[in-house]
């Protein structure tokens, strides 16, 4: 029925389209621009898989009309590493500590979890488990996802960093 | 979950949604956050021809200090109300309240007026703008109004809008004496759910530490969030000492006709509500000695 | 295989999980995540009724509307597959995708619709017009035993699917000796694995191959065999791609009705089908819910408190439908006594239907719950006797010495040293400040307990349970296959033949073949292979890839290695013996010039056929079939045998403050000792352990798939099916300990199941601890904090009268 243009900043892309308004952010990302890091776990704003960031917030994109990111700029779990072959220090630092298993809720975890690196440098415990509290895990028991977010936190930091060539990957 | 095909809009002015939702009456709804509402179009609960999106109309974005009130406007988002130096300054009990509404990511969408509007009965927000004797700014293109918040929860997901009107802004008063406290505590089963039960409470003392003036607003207890005359009648004039507080609490408990739930029994939830309110209360005291 | 700990090279060091990169990524391939061309999605009409006759359907208004390719009802299906397999032997419990003249449980599907959008296709579901005529329902797993009881499949003429008593030893006569007994009775109610990916699948038929290729989040044995015998295919037209990630499972993931309406529409339709449920489909249609226990047990002990005998009674509730669930009361019985002496068993498995959402498998098969009923007789077993509760299970465990043990059902425990164990998690937890801390709180007024919880975890998947209960059903055979080769460049392939849901294989795969071969594991490629170029496979359950597809891998990369032996001992005309292997290279022993390389070894393979021994044939690639250890054999008349092969042990120490009003339960300090033998990959068998222990806490505290008296699920969304977050999951320590199993190549055991089989237990005894001071207990799961405000209030007001 109702067709709308929607002209938005993916990963640093400029991408414009044409949706439907009751087609959904997160479907929007995913079928529209075939983004499929994104993940759905419930369409209806409990499980955190779908979290993004929009104009730097931590948002759930099951939330929003996808017309509604019109002007916006958005960042998907595609757009965290620092380039095509790389890792940034929050994903390498899950890695490290294993901080998923299924991955199925890892893109919403490392979204939550950048955007708490983003505006604190020194997350407690207590800091990292809000920030993540509205992202649902089923297989880690959250333990190894905190320890990792902590780790990285220390690595951006300066501290703790790896070592050469110590580690698969 | 999809949601039913839907027309969507984006008037850019207050003046244009006003039209806009007398023209489409009941057959259009606003969207402001969408934290409440996305989930009620995804099992197609709400079915709306029209969605009026409400987020890029600057009059209603903004908190503003004005002579003995704060003035928020109805799609400033909970996150930045929460983060606004004035609410944290001057309408503490909103700020206390904030930080148990959802979670940070549905806080980054959801707005000031869409919780009032919802007006669901376990909901933080409006829950302390009835403590707090919150006055609504209500426009449609008949004109404006005020409606007192003890006013405007009609029942669960009930307010005294018309169908054709939105909510514009809340006015909080802010209490002029010198020794405020205020008090937030709610049950909810895990962190971030909706609460069962809620007590928001500000109080004043005077010099003497003698309770002057106490407001007490329990939620999730009812159709709507209920302020506890009784009880607070019961703190004006004491020192707010244990066995004051205690028979608060039995004051609130027996004012309190919860609804029948398979959840949770009217016994369990008014032990909660006056457990929620004694513990409230306590904590205004105490941020009230201490001021 | 010694039985003390081998030194090894990659076996049990850190290393990252190879499969974690392309989640970080982003690029997992999830099902939802394919897209083909022409691609038609389906939605569901679900019935809204308990029980009904399905009258009549119109799909007139929604093939109307444009974009829509077909409506499918059950009766069309009926006519055109195969009903799904039933565990046991219940020729009149009939089961089809959708419902078949009637609906049985609200949420049930009645019809299909494919379009080309999922958006449209629920847009015409809800023009289908379907009439009902509702029946009376049951809900209650009690009253539909009763002889008035509705039935839910009239032709089956009751509402029970399987009852037998089982007699282990001279119950009655230990009855009758023991001075104490204990009767109670624990309720485990209903919830369920719910990953956060819900089931999906994709289904493309090829008219020219008459091949179905099918894309599913699966974790199911014998998938491909039971898709293609509902389609009448046979089993090589059916081809499931196991390169597709599988977003959790835990068990849950089978979705074989949902295949096989995908697979149908995809031949009918001649395009690719998509089915992936939403979550309200999940929650109330996807047939995952999981056990739904009475347990009724008695346990009759000595003045010391020795518990001689059981009585258990388990009545599980399995919903509308059979499938596999009533075998979750059947593997419990290869450790029915948990880690006990406990030396005779009375077992009264009962399972019965009722119009609620079908039950599917579920973390441990039923073990969770049993172990949970176990446990809460051992604590009233201390609490009569007012013995220390740690006391008490000290001199019921199992001793070290004792082992191989075997229990009276049959089964033997392979090793173990529990009390070592349990000792461990104690000084961890350091359990004496952790009393002194609760004393403290108590002493505020507070509610505060320590919860222990000594469980086992059955591993192996040797599902011997399925004769036990079903006798028509002779299978003795659980295998696991890999193929292992050297290509032309020296470069390690290893292949296995099942989908993974985040266990790690890959990891453990490549660590395994490393290890055999004395090469970086990091060198090992690991390619999953679809159903038909497969070797057999019977999926990650049970846990039993540690033990299965190691020994599979293992046996495999044993006969590369003893291949490239044989062709060094003929290139240097010594005997094999007098050969040293190391790291790839071969030289006879202490002549280090005497020697090849893994270089030279695999060109003399490949490419020199006239340097090999005669007889061997060249390449180098070599597969292992390997039966799971201890299997083989049915169970006797009076249902004896051995179930799985290897047991790992937790014994769980948790701290707890209760609210006294608001009945919450906040977990402060939680300790859990486990003993799986080797482990493979320490990182991933930790992982797996809190995640098991996380959803342990939620089916303590917070999950619960409730009905309403009309027979609604009332807790259909995640708003009310209550996972927990990273508020509700403490931090968590895990104590290791090793006790190798003498059954499996490296010692290792299994453990994906580890945490979440004594989790409950353990946060049940420390809110009985709890409670303990006000005389309460409860033995209900999910312990709410309604249910305990409730016992608290009600127990407060009795004591103002």
């Amino acid at each position: 029925m109702s067709q709308h243009d929607l002209v938005c900043t993916v990963n640093g892309k400029r991408r414009s389209a044409r949706v439907a308004a009751r087609t959904t952010l997160v479907d929007f990302l995913r079928d529209e621009l075939r983004l499929t890091g994104t993940h759905v776990g419930c369409e209806h704003g409990v499980c955190g898989a779908c979290s993004v960031l929009l104009d730097g917030a931590p948002v759930r994109a099951c939330l929003l009309l996808a017309v509604q990111a019109d002007g916006a700029d958005i960042v998907t779990v595609e757009g965290l590493a620092p380039d095509a072959e790389g890792l940034s220090v929050l994903q390498d630092s899950f890695w490290e500590l294993h901080a998923l298993q299924c991955g199925y809720c890892t893109p919403g975890m490392l979204i939550a979890a950048q955007a708490l690196l983003n505006a604190n440098r020194a997350p407690t415990e207590h800091d990292i488990r809000d920030a993540i509290g509205g992202n649902l895990c089923r297989c880690t028991g959250y333990k190894q996802i905190v320890d990792a977010i902590a780790l990285a936190a220390e690595r951006l930091r300066g501290a703790n960093l790896p070592q050469r060539g110590s580690d698969a990957g | 979950m999809k949601p039913v095909d839907f027309d969507y809009e984006r008037p850019v002015s207050v003046d244009a949604l006003c039209r806009r939702l007398a023209e489409a009456r009941e057959d259009a709804k606003i969207i402001a956050g969408g934290q409440t509402l996305v989930p009620l179009l995804a099992m197609r609960l709400a079915r709306p021809a029209l969605l009026l999106d409400i987020n890029r109309i600057a009059a209603l974005d903004g908190i503003a200090a004005g002579d003995g009130f704060v003035a928020i406007r109805a799609c400033t988002r909970q996150a930045a109300a929460l983060a606004h130096e004035t609410v944290r300054s001057r309408a503490k009990l909103l700020a206390k309240a904030l930080k148990h509404v959802g979670h940070g990511q549905t806080r980054n969408r959801g707005t000031i007026g869409g919780s009032i509007a919802n007006a669901d009965p376990a909901a933080e927000i409006g829950l302390a703008a009835l403590a707090l004797d919150a006055a609504l700014g209500v426009r449609s293109v008949r004109g404006e109004r005020t409606i007192a918040i003890r006013d405007f929860f009609r029942g669960a997901m009930e307010t005294a809008l018309a169908p054709d009107e939105c909510l514009v802004e809340m006015r909080l008063p802010v209490w002029r004496d010198n020794a405020v406290g205020t008090g937030f505590h709610e049950m909810s089963v895990r962190h971030s759910d909706f609460a069962l039960a809620a007590a928001a409470v500000q109080l004043a003392l005077d010099a003497g530490g003698v309770c002057r003036r106490i407001a007490i607003s329990i939620g999730g207890a009812a159709a709507t969030p209920l302020r506890m005359a009784e009880a607070e009648k019961r703190l004006v004039g004491t020192r707010l000492e244990e066995r004051d507080i205690a028979d608060a609490g039995a004051l609130v408990r027996d004012a309190i006709a919860p609804l029948p739930d398979p959840h949770a029994s009217a016994l369990y939830r008014r032990r909660v509500a006056a457990s929620l309110a004694e513990r409230a209360i306590a904590e205004a005291r105490d941020e009230a000695r201490a001021a | 295989m010694p039985a003390e700990a081998r030194a090894f090279r990659y076996i049990g060091k850190k290393r990252r999980p190879r499969e974690d990169r392309r989640f970080l990524a982003g690029t997992g391939r999830f099902v939802a995540d394919l897209a083909f061309d022409s691609m038609a999605h389906v939605a569901l009409v679900a019935s809204p009724y308990p029980n009904a006759r399905i009258v009549r359907i119109d799909a007139g208004k929604a093939l109307a509307l444009p974009g829509v390719h077909a409506v499918v009802t059950g009766d069309e299906l009926a006519r055109a597959t195969e009903p799904l397999m039933s565990g046991l032997d219940l020729p009149k419990v009939v089961r089809y995708p959708l419902a078949v003249e009637r609906a049985r449980y609200v949420g049930e599907w009645v019809v299909a619709v494919a379009a080309d959008s999922r958006a449209l296709a629920e847009d015409a579901a809800e023009l289908v017009e379907v009439e009902y005529e509702a029946l009376p329902h049951v809900i209650d797993p009690e009253a539909a035993l009763l002889p008035d009881a509705p039935l839910v499949h009239p032709a089956h003429g009751s509402n029970l699917l399987y009852r037998r008593t089982f007699v282990w030893g001279p119950v009655e006569a230990d009855f009758a000796a023991c001075p104490h007994r204990v009767t109670y009775r624990a309720r485990w109610h209903r919830s369920a694995t719910v990953p956060v990916e819900t089931f999906g699948v994709v289904a493309r038929w090829d008219a020219a191959s008459r091949l179905l290729d099918v894309w599913a989040s699966i974790q199911m044995p014998k998938y491909a065999d039971q898709l293609a015998r509902a389609l009448r295919l046979p089993g090589n037209a059916v081809r499931t791609h196991f390169d597709v990630d599988v977003g959790g499972s835990f068990g849950g993931k089978r979705g074989l009705k949902h295949s096989v309406l995908a697979g149908y529409l995809a031949r009918r339709l001649g395009t690719p089908v998509r089915l992936v449920e939403d979550r309200l489909e999940n929650l109330r249609g996807g047939d995952a819910h999981g056990p739904d226990r009475i347990f009724d047990v008695a346990l009759a002990f000595d003045g010391d408190g020795v518990v001689k005998s059981m009585r258990m009674c388990a009545l599980d509730d399995v919903g509308a439908h059979a499938g596999r669930a009533p075998f979750q009361l059947g593997k419990p019985v290869s450790a029915i006594v948990g880690p006990y002496r406990i030396a005779s068993v009375e077992y009264e498995p009962i399972s019965v239907v009722t119009n609620k959402t079908p039950e599917e498998a579920v973390r441990g098969f039923g073990q969770a719950p049993t172990n949970f009923a176990i446990e809460t007789g051992m604590d009233l077993v201390a609490r009569q006797l007012g013995i220390d509760r740690i006391e008490l299970r000290r001199r019921n465990l199992i001793r070290r010495d004792q082992f191989p043990y075997q229990i009276p059902s049959g089964s033997t425990y392979d090793s173990g040293d529990y009390h070592a164990v349990l000792d461990k998690a104690l000084a961890e937890a350091d359990y004496p400040a952790l009393v002194r801390r609760r004393d403290a709180a108590r002493a505020k007024g507070g509610l505060a307990g320590i919860g222990i919880a000594c469980c086992l975890e059955p591993s192996g998947g040797n599902s011997a349970f399925e004769p036990l209960l079903n006798p028509k059903n002779e299978t003795t055979t659980w295998m696991e296959s890999c193929q292992v080769k050297i290509d032309g460049s020296g470069a390690i392939v290893a292949s296995m033949g099942t989908s993974s849901a985040g266990q790690g294989h890959e990891t453990l795969l490549s660590t395994i073949v490393g290890e055999t071969l004395e090469r970086d594991p990091e060198t090992v490629r690991v390619v999953r292979m679809d159903s038909l170029a497969a070797l057999p496979s019977n999926s990650p359950v049970g846990s039993r890839m540690a033990i299965m597809l190691g020994a599979a891998a293992s046996d495999a990369a044993q006969k590369l290695k003893r291949q490239m032996l044989a062709i060094a001992a003929h290139h240097f005309g010594v005997a094999a013996e007098a050969l040293a292997y190391r790291g790839g290279d071969i030289e006879a022993a202490g002549e280090p010039a005497r020697r090849l390389t893994w270089d030279q070894l695999v060109d003399i393979a490949h490419r020199k056929f006239h340097l090999l021994p005669p007889g061997m044939e060249p390449g180098l690639q070599a597969l292992a079939v390997a039966e799971v250890p201890t299997g083989g054999a049915l169970p006797t008349p009076d249902g004896r045998v051995q179930i799985y092969p290897c047991y790992a042990f937790e014994a769980h120490v948790v701290y707890a403050e209760l609210d006294r009003i608001t009945g919450q339960t906040r977990l402060l300090r939680y300790v859990c000792g486990h003993d799986c033998g080797v482990m493979i990959n320490p990182d991933i068998v930790h992982g797996m352990t809190y995640g098991g222990i996380a959803h342990g806490i939620g089916a303590a505290l917070y999950e619960r798939f409730a009905y309403d008296a009309n027979g609604q699920l009332v807790s259909g969304s995640f708003m009310d099916y209550l996972l927990p977050s990273s508020h509700e999951v403490p931090d968590i320590t895990i104590v290791d300990h090793c006790t190798p199993s003498p059954l499996t190549r490296f010692g290792q055991k299994g453990s994906g199941e580890a945490g979440y089989l004594g989790a409950p237990a353990a946060v049940a005894s420390a809110v009985n601890d709890a409670l303990a001071p006000l005389g309460l207990h409860v033995a209900t799961l999910p312990m709410t904090p309604a249910s305990l405000g409730e016992v608290l209030a009600r127990a407060d007001e009795g004591e103002k009268k």
